[in-house]
């Protein structure tokens, strides 16, 4: 009995917060009762060891049946305090990073199941390496560092014997004949430490700076220095990463395997199979591991994993090629199988006598084979039935599945890429707002599920394309050796898996739980979404609300108000000239503006150098009438008043000078605007007073606020118009994206943050020309 | 002799009946044998010489001395005016109450008065623009009075240019504009375009604050008010009257000028003056011109439209001017609308219907929103009548109208929170006043547009809600044709494409073969309903 020969052991476990360690757990806390186990688990950023095994371990579904078995959660978690120890450990680092304690802990276990690996496929190269290749020898290097020899079962794949066709068996992967004799792990360890110290240094020429920060500015647009700061290290750090992906997979492919992860698993087992010293070693090397069969409950995964995206996308219609053979075998193995497989090679104990490794594969390929036509025709079968549905409620017809090759596949989606990307940088040079922006978003939605099936297809076209047969004679061999009771309890044999059953009833009513899809025609998400985001936006909870001018409550922006002010003067003549020279200098205007909105202020107001202070004041009480309210959107003034209703700060915060925004003083608590010096003859100097509120300088401007009238701003609203705001908008708790454009638009999607599409009153037609009519001089009662 | 309104009982040879219809026209054949059709009277003959009409009027007051006795050198003159909403659609220039004026300002002249304002009394209604005063009271008075300050708008809500005179025995609280409540005397200029207008409601409402319109202006005056064109039945009245008396005790003296005008809106150039003919007697040259302007007003925009409606200018012919008192002043001014207006109607009918054209008192220069639609049918037509109203107790009312769902972000501000949020919520009057009016009357944003800018007071589309209650309260149905579906739908009304799916629409609430009845306004009448 399995059962019995793990009883009073204590078994160390690394990966137990992945998707297989969660299972192996689980199966031993439930199935082999009078173990004790150790968990090596790294510390998270915010949360240290117990919190992470608690949050991302045993509140997992995965226990579920225990608890109800267990008759609920205080008897579950008293079960866990007596049987669990955690201990805080990385295999990324020589000596694991343990406490002296830790050591103690581990030094006394008497088996340990290796299952830490960094499994996406693109992982950079030198992580991959740390974890995958360097993991296993560093534990066995520690364990005979204290002077121990527990049975050490390290978790490999059976995809360590590389891209080829034909019987992979059992071995060790130095004993096939199509190892390269000449790979030494030890320089594929110093090359990939190298291939990050020069992308690290690469990254930091100036050019590559400047490239970062042009990028930057492109998504962000005039935001302000810090966030374009963050920005492009950013930026920096994901090019660094994508040269390490790059180089990982390159590097694989260059010496046989399918991507990184295959590569420097092969290469770590046989690093292990150098550096055991005393320790007895097992390897257990499963195929593609997916949901459950029956344990702990059928169906049962974690995480999104590989099949399962590809699956996704094509059930929404956007995936409607992949490349594969359609007789080749997709060597797909369900969780409870390897973990039935693992927990039956730790009962059995080493296989050899010498303690050198012994291979046992957990695979489907040669025993229980799927093909890949099968499963597409399962695949589309279920989806005809159980369609997916768009956002306007209708069924998706899943397309026709197109068998074809890797390389046409990619060379399709990179033109489509391409062009997209091209369409969408022409689309966000474009001034476009509100509705118009929706365009970009569409296209950019389009680039992105392009990008992603590009991605799946060279992460995985490897993968559906792989002819290898897994042998699994000692796994049936171990199945065999197991009593009956046990042959049922710990399964590991791969025959007993009816593919039908398996993806129509298991798999992918799962996976379309876990995508989060539309599987009814019901009215949509994102309404209700939106409704949840306004109402969160006018909970009484909230402190503060800031808005921004320009396109958020009116469509109007300075130069507008510039060219009424100036023209209500003028007799008809000047008012021609006035209007030529601005169309003229427009362009420049708007260039400058995108470049740096208080450099454009700046320069802008000189304009109303020597202008009365007094007649201003005076013509802008008449310009909220016959430009700014005509300009306005009733509903942004509605919300405004909402706010304030509600017993919300409200404050204007605007580039827009202090006479121009004056009668919109009633609307709002508090005005935050930009002053010009007034000269002794009461007239302007046209120099600022501050620096105008703009960018960053908008969000120290609500720093400050908030300050000085106690507000917390995570409980405060932000409402803008455009990147040059982004600053104000991320100090908030809540921003609220008003007509966005482009770049805005397609930030508050990533974000989730609230998108208000406001209009002028309809059927009003304002003025074209911001010109002032003839001046009038009604008068209001003399006092 | 201009020919009297009559009943025009509707036969097979009765052509197609021209309605209303916002900025445009329809024609519409009405069922034979069960259908009526309400006409305006003829345009009665103008005076020949108003300002000899004025000056008589001003020396021969009404249970008043002559103006010129009233006036002597330091004392303290006001005149104020009726407001850019009467008259519908504004007059050719010289508007009545430019003539007016003058005449009173020269004996003022002539009398060494120097210290004379001039107000134009809009009460809650937004602020008239230099173009609008300089229209109502001409150039030459407006040079020589607004640059200093002495031509302005009524503030209703200036704390410190408002006067407190009482209480009436009801305890409606009266407060008028100070400087009107100070001055030695008050002359107000009226137009009695219809018969609600005029009397103490002239200076009891127009220079009002809304302290003191709010006991008259609410859904149970509306709702007593039967008709609120009839002032001896109109509770409306009643309470103005009351307040009349409160402010007359409090020494205000008060000499009103009461004019009337009379039916000629459309004139007699083509094509506009087709509107005001009899259909059976449009000449072939009528029925192309009338053709010409409807292909014309298809072919452009909505907005083009509105402007050149918006444009025409109405060359009233002044019918009466009476000065003195007020009580006595009115009851004449009464007769003479009514001679005007008024056609013996026999017996109510199961459905009314009504043709809305482009203009109400309160779009002029502007936007005829949907709340605005709502209260030029509900409000003013239904309330056209005397004795009962015209559609039977449950009836149904049909009425042509575009409904756009488009306001003036200006003139109009409140009147989109309103639609937005209070019609969202309700519309049935008293809930929308027992929950909304405070909010909206005393909220700060919408003071300070009405004060600084040209937007209606913030309390105004309730008002323009509670004009319809009365009919909201009396009929069974309401269906606009030709209306925007989304914006009669947010009004709590059904919205039919024709006139006729209208009529199927009716019957579940009125039966079959119900009787229709035509209201064919404007020209203006008003149903005297035996």
């Amino acid at each position: 009995m399995i059962a019995d020969d793990l009883a009073g052991k204590r078994i160390a476990i690394t990966g137990s917060t992945g998707f297989l360690g969660t299972a192996l757990v689980e199966r031993l806390l439930r199935s082999v009762p009078d173990c004790e186990l150790v968990l090596l688990i790294r510390a998270g950023r915010m949360r240290n060891v117990e919190q992470r095994a608690q949050r991302e371990i045993f509140k997992n579904n995965c226990f579920d049946r225990l608890r109800d078995e267990l008759g609920g959660k205080a008897p579950f978690d008293e079960l866990v305090a007596r049987r669990v120890q955690v201990i805080e450990g990385d295999v990324g680092t020589d000596g694991l990073g343990l406490t002296e304690a830790g050591r103690q802990t581990l030094a006394r276990c008497d088996v340990v199941i290796h299952s830490a690996a960094t499994v996406s496929f693109d992982s950079p190269l030198d992580l991959a390496v740390e974890v995958n290749l360097l993991g296993p020898t560093r534990i066995a290097l520690t364990l005979q560092d204290l002077g121990v020899a527990p049975h050490l079962v390290a978790v490999s794949t059976c995809y360590v014997a590389g891209n080829r066709r034909g019987d992979a068996p059992e071995i060790r992967v130095d004993d096939s004949p199509f190892w390269i004799s000449d790979i030494n792990w030890r320089r594929e360890v110093e090359g990939a430490r190298r291939v990050r110290a020069d992308a690290e240094a690469d990254s930091r020429r100036p050019e590559q700076l400047a490239t970062f920060m042009d990028d930057a500015r492109k998504e962000l647009g005039g935001a302000g220095t810090p966030l374009l700061a963050t920005k492009s290290e950013q930026l920096r750090q994901d090019w660094v990463k994508a040269q390490l992906v790059d180089a990982g997979r390159a590097r694989a492919a260059s010496l046989g395997w399918p991507d990184a992860y295959a590569y420097t698993k092969a290469l770590g087992e046989k690093a292990l199979a150098e550096n055991r010293g005393d320790v007895p070693v097992s390897v257990v090397r499963p195929a593609i591991i997916e949901s459950a069969w029956a344990e702990p409950v059928p169906g049962w995964i974690r995480g999104f994993r590989m099949a399962e995206p590809v699956i996704i996308s094509y059930a929404r219609g956007l995936l409607k090629e992949f490349p594969g053979v359609p007789e080749g075998t997709v060597d797909v193995i369900p969780v409870d199988l390897v973990v039935g497989a693992i927990i039956g090679v730790a009962a059995r104990g080493p296989a050899n006598e010498d303690g050198s490794p012994d291979i046992t594969q957990v695979a489907s390929g040669s025993a229980n084979p799927l093909k890949y036509e099968r499963l597409v025709e399962l695949v589309q079968s279920w989806f005809s039935e159980h369609p997916l549905y768009d956002a306007s409620g209708q069924p998706i017809a899943v397309p026709d599945w197109g068998y074809t090759t890797r390389n046409r596949v990619q060379g399709q989606l990179e033109r489509a890429k391409a062009m997209l990307e091209k369409t969408e940088s022409v689309i966000g040079a474009l001034p476009l707002r509100g509705k118009q922006a929706a365009w970009s978003a569409k296209v950019e939605e389009q680039r992105d599920t392009v990008s992603r099936a590009l991605t799946y297809v060279e992460l995985y076209g490897a993968y559906t394309a792989c002819e290898a047969i897994y042998g699994v004679d000692r796994l049936l061999a171990l199945q065999e050796s197991l009593d009956e009771a046990d042959q049922t309890a710990f399964s590991m044999d791969p025959r007993i898996v009816d593919w039908t059953h398996y993806v129509h009833q298991i798999h992918l009513p799962s996976v379309v739980e876990h995508a989060r899809v539309r599987t009814d025609g019901k009215k949509g998400r994102s309404e209700s979404r939106e409704v949840r985001l306004r109402r969160q936006v006018l909970s009484p909870d909230r402190q503060l609300a800031a808005f921004d001018l320009e396109n958020t409550l009116i469509a109007s922006n300075v130069v507008t108000s510039y060219a009424w002010l100036a023209s209500r003067r003028l007799d008809r003549d000047d008012k021609a000239r006035l209007t030529a020279k601005l169309l003229r200098e427009a362009p420049g205007l708007l260039k400058m503006d995108r470049a740096d909105r208080s450099d454009f202020l700046r320069s802008f107001y000189r304009r109303y150098e020597g202008a009365s202070v007094a007649q201003l004041q005076e013509d802008s009480a008449e310009m909220l009438s016959q430009l700014i309210l005509t300009k306005s959107f009733p509903a942004a003034i509605r919300r405004v008043r909402e706010h304030r209703a509600l017993g919300h700060r409200t404050v204007l915060i605007t580039g827009a000078l202090d006479f121009v925004v004056e009668p919109l003083k009633p609307l709002f608590d508090d005005i935050v605007s930009a002053s010009l010096a007034v000269g002794d003859d009461g007239r302007y100097l046209g120099q600022m007073v501050d620096v105008p509120p703009t960018g960053e300088s908008r969000a120290s401007a609500l720093y400050q606020y908030a300050d000085t009238h106690g507000i917390d701003l995570a409980e405060s609203v932000a409402y803008a118009d455009s990147s040059n705001d982004l600053p104000m908008l991320e100090v908030v708790g809540f921003p609220v994206a008003v007509n966005p454009e482009t770049r805005l638009a397609s930030l508050a999607r990533k974000r989730g943050w609230l998108v208000e599409q406001w209009s002028k009153a309809p059927g009003f037609k304002p003025n074209p020309v911001p010109l002032a009519p003839k001046r009038t001089v009604a008068k209001a009662a003399p006092r | 002799m201009p020919r009297p309104g009559f009943v025009l009982d509707v036969d097979k040879s009765t052509p197609p009946i021209l309605f209303h219809h916002g900025e445009g026209f329809r024609l519409e054949k009405l069922p034979a044998d069960r259908s009526r059709v309400i006409y305006p009277g003829e345009p009665l003959d103008a005076l020949d010489d108003v300002e000899a009409e004025i000056q008589a009027a001003l020396l021969n007051p009404l249970e008043m001395d002559p103006l010129p006795e009233l006036l002597n050198p330091g004392m303290k003159l006001t005149i104020a005016f009726d407001d850019v909403s009467l008259p519908l659609p504004p007059m050719k220039r010289p508007d009545i109450r430019q003539r007016v004026i003058e005449a009173v300002l020269d004996m003022a002249a002539a009398a060494g008065v120097d210290d004379v304002h001039l107000i134009a009394a809009l009460a809650l209604h937004r602020r008239m623009t230099e173009d609008e005063l300089r229209h109502a009271v001409g150039d030459r008075v407006y040079d020589a009075f607004a640059p200093q300050g002495a031509l302005y708008n009524h503030d209703a809500e200036d704390p410190d240019n408002l006067a407190y005179l009482g209480e009436t025995k009801h305890g409606e609280e009266v407060e008028i504009n100070k400087r009107a409540a100070e001055s030695d005397l008050l002359v107000y200029v009226n137009i009695n375009i219809v018969s609600m207008d005029g009397g103490h409601k002239s200076t009891a409402t127009g220079l009002a604050s809304y302290r003191a319109i709010k006991h008259h202006h609410n859904v149970h005056t509306m709702e007593h008010s039967k008709s609120f064109m009839d002032r001896h039945n109109s509770e409306l009245h009643h309470s103005n009257w009351r307040m009349g008396k409160v402010i007359a005790d409090a020494g205000v003296k008060v000499f009103q000028i009461e004019t009337t005008i009379n039916n000629d809106t459309f004139g007699d150039a083509l094509p506009m003056s087709v509107l005001a003919k009899r259909e059976w007697e449009w000449t072939a040259k009528d029925r192309v011109s009338f053709i010409g302007m409807q292909q014309g007003l298809k072919r452009i925009s909505g907005s083009t439209r509105r402007k050149i409606f918006q444009a025409h200018r109405a060359p009233y012919g002044v019918t009466s001017v009476t000065a003195g008192a007020i009580e006595p002043v009115h009851e004449r001014t009464l007769q003479h609308c009514f001679d005007q207006h008024l056609v013996e109607v026999e017996g109510q009918t199961d459905i009314l219907t009504m043709g809305l054209p482009y203009i109400c008192p309160y779009n002029v220069n502007s936007i005829m929103n949907p709340i605005l639609v709502m209260c030029l049918g509900l409000g003013y037509f239904f309330n056209m009548y005397r004795g009962k109203p015209l559609v039977r107790e449950g009836g149904v009312l049909i009425m042509t109208h575009p409904t756009p769902w488009e306001f003036h972000p200006v003139h109009h501000p409140s009147y989109i929170d309103f639609f937005e949020q209070v019609l969202a919520d309700t519309t049935d009057p008293k809930e929308i006043e027992q929950k909304w009016e405070k909010q909206f009357a005393e909220d700060e944003w919408y003071r300070h547009l009405y004060r600084t800018s040209y937007a209606y007071h913030g309390v105004h589309p309730f008002y323009m809600w509670y004009w319809g209650s009365h009919a909201l309260k009396h009929l069974g149905r309401v269906i606009i044709v030709g209306g925007d579906k989304r914006a009669v739908h947010r009004l709590g009304f059904k919205a039919a494409s024709t006139l006729n799916d209208a009529f199927e629409m009716a019957e579940d609430v009125v039966g079959r073969h119900p009787t229709i009845t035509h209201l064919k306004n404007p020209p203006i009448v008003m149903a005297d309903v035996k």
